[in-house]
């Protein structure tokens, strides 16, 4: 599902919950071939358990060790959403300051291109340096993570809003922040949203790495405390944790936008196959004179 | 066709429609010339139709006129004397509906736009709508309804702001032969004793509804043209058909 879809702008289909369940139930089969094929090369090849464990081992250490993954996985949980809350709010905020105050695109937008190029993995130390082993360096390094990919996707629709739309709103008397507010806003939306979407897919990365700089909580300490104590079978589980975080925030985030987003599905568009009940009263033939 | 009945009378605009003397306008885009020491009269409460190929300055001179375009050489005169600004509505090729809106809400947008309070324009914007067919479909998303509903709420939303003059910008060159059929006299009727400017690459569109009629070649104007009889006109009379002829011609000679 994530791979379907990450950081395309313009949505497929997504009409109905009916679909949604059908998605998830197709990848039931790819998931089971996978396990098999998994615990057949563990017990044909003879894999050591502390390489890689079996699919029931890994469950095994999962159900042992719940009360413990559950607790890593709050405060990872927190550290992401804490991330993407931020990240998205400052990208979505620098973009509309880009697009507003004059001038300010052309002086700041390269070198904000050109921090890119800084990679923001390296930065994990001197972040946990700064902010310490407590989440605070986490949620820097997701919110550093996702911020230019917003401000890029905001930036994008923010200024490509239909010019006949804004040579409208001007005979209309619209004032610049009217203008702003209430069309080049909410045109930008599936732009701002598909940055959302990249954003949702890689904060945990950021969470997790700044976890592996540092850190006393959390699924990515849970994963190199079990590593370093050859507890393989944990560490599996502790990823497992993290994939299922990672797909149900993806997942949330989607649902959100595509609530925000209810004008853009491809549902609505009856055009080539017109309502056959609105047909009557609101049919082109107008009687003439 | 319950809506029909009120689509006979006219929208009467609230302030008298005033005449457009258009007075050698000069316009250039990077060097390129695309209006050239323009002049024409555009008769109050008339429509004048702009006629021309495409890239002859039609929609630039729209544009000057709508205030979104400003000029190199050259002025608009408006035979009030007040100044032309706040008084003109704008409808495109496009119908610059939001998509986020219901047809409803983009019959109102300009009260949206301008913070006016929603409560106080509700009312009207229901009637415009019905009186442009569609108060069934008032709270329909655009994407859901055919190209001349939408169509339909533009010129209902046009009708909202209540402006004397109209420009029109081939309001009608992307919807099917019956529809713009339908849509011409519709518009027609409702926009009543405005001042009305509108551009078209089509001879046949410009004779049904207008009262005079000029031919633009290379940001100038060719040739004007006077139309008898009321708008909207048969399209199958012998006397429009020989005016095409001329138009034909003016537009070949241009």
């Amino acid at each position: 599902m994530t791979a379907e879809r990450t950081g395309t702008g313009t949505k497929a289909s997504r009409p109905v919950s009916g679909r949604r369940l059908d998605a998830a139930t197709r990848m039931l089969p790819a998931l089971l071939v996978l396990l098999v094929a998994w615990q057949a090369v563990v017990s044909i090849g003879g894999v050591a358990p502390w390489i890689l464990p079996a699919p029931w081992q890994v469950l095994q250490a999962l159900f042992e060790h719940r009360h413990a993954l559950a607790g890593h996985a709050v405060v990872t949980g927190a550290e992401i959403v804490a991330g993407l809350v931020l990240g998205v709010t400052l990208g979505v905020g620098s973009a509309v300051l880009l697009c507003v105050v004059h001038g300010a695109r052309r002086w700041a937008l390269p070198l904000m291109v050109i921090s890119q190029a800084v990679p923001v993995f390296a930065l994990a130390p001197v972040l946990t340096l700064w902010l310490g082993y407590g989440p605070g360096a986490k949620v820097a390094m997701a919110t550093l993570i996702i911020y230019f990919p917003v401000v890029a996707a905001s930036v994008d629709g923010l200024r490509h809003t239909d010019p006949a739309m804004l040579d409208l709103a001007r005979t209309l008397g619209a004032s610049r922040r009217a203008e702003l507010w209430h069309l080049r806003l909410p045109a930008a939306l599936p732009s701002i949203g598909s940055g959302i979407r990249v954003a949702a897919s890689v904060a945990p990365i950021g969470a997790v790495v700044g976890e592996w700089t540092g850190s006393s909580a959390g699924l990515g300490h849970a994963m190199l405390q079990a590593n370093a104590r050859l507890q393989t079978d944990l560490m599996f589980a502790a990823l497992a944790c993290l994939c299922a975080l990672a797909i149900a925030l993806y997942a949330a985030v989607d649902r959100c936008l595509d609530r925000a987003l209810y004008w853009q599905g491809d549902h609505l568009h009856l055009s080539s196959t017109p309502d056959p009940r609105a047909t009557p009263a609101t049919t082109d033939e107008l009687p003439t004179r | 066709m319950i809506a029909a009945r009120h689509a006979r009378e006219p929208v009467m605009p609230a302030a008298r429609a005033p005449g457009l003397r258009i007075e050698g306008v000069s316009l250039a885009f990077s060097g390129r010339s695309v209006l050239d020491r323009l002049w024409l009269a555009i008769a109050a409460g008339r429509w004048h139709a702009l006629l021309g190929r495409s890239g002859t300055g039609k929609s630039s001179l729209l544009r000057v006129l709508a205030g979104l375009q400003s000029l190199d050489g050259g002025r608009v005169e408006v035979d009030d004397g007040q100044p032309l600004q706040g008084r003109i509505a704008l409808m495109a090729q496009e119908d610059g509906l939001l998509p986020w809106l219901s047809a409803r809400d983009n019959v109102m947008l300009g009260a949206r736009l301008r913070g006016q309070p929603r409560a106080a324009s509700i009312e009207r914007a229901r009637s415009l709508l019905e009186q442009v067919g569609l108060a069934e479909r008032s709270g329909a998303l655009p994407a859901t309804l055919s190209g001349g509903q939408r169509q339909r709420v533009a010129l209902a939303r046009t009708l909202f702001e209540d402006r004397p003059v109209v420009l029109m910008d081939e309001p009608f060159s992307r919807l099917d032969a019956i529809t713009r059929h339908a849509l011409q006299a519709l518009a027609h009727r409702l926009l009543g004793q405005r001042t009305v400017v509108l551009v078209t690459h089509d001879p046949l569109e410009a004779l049904r509804l207008a009262d005079a009629v000029s031919v633009l070649d290379e940001g100038a104007v060719r040739h004007t043209l006077g139309v008898e009889g009321h708008a909207p006109r048969d399209i199958r009379s012998a006397a429009l058909l020989a005016q095409v002829d001329t138009l034909w011609s003016a537009l070949q000679g241009a």
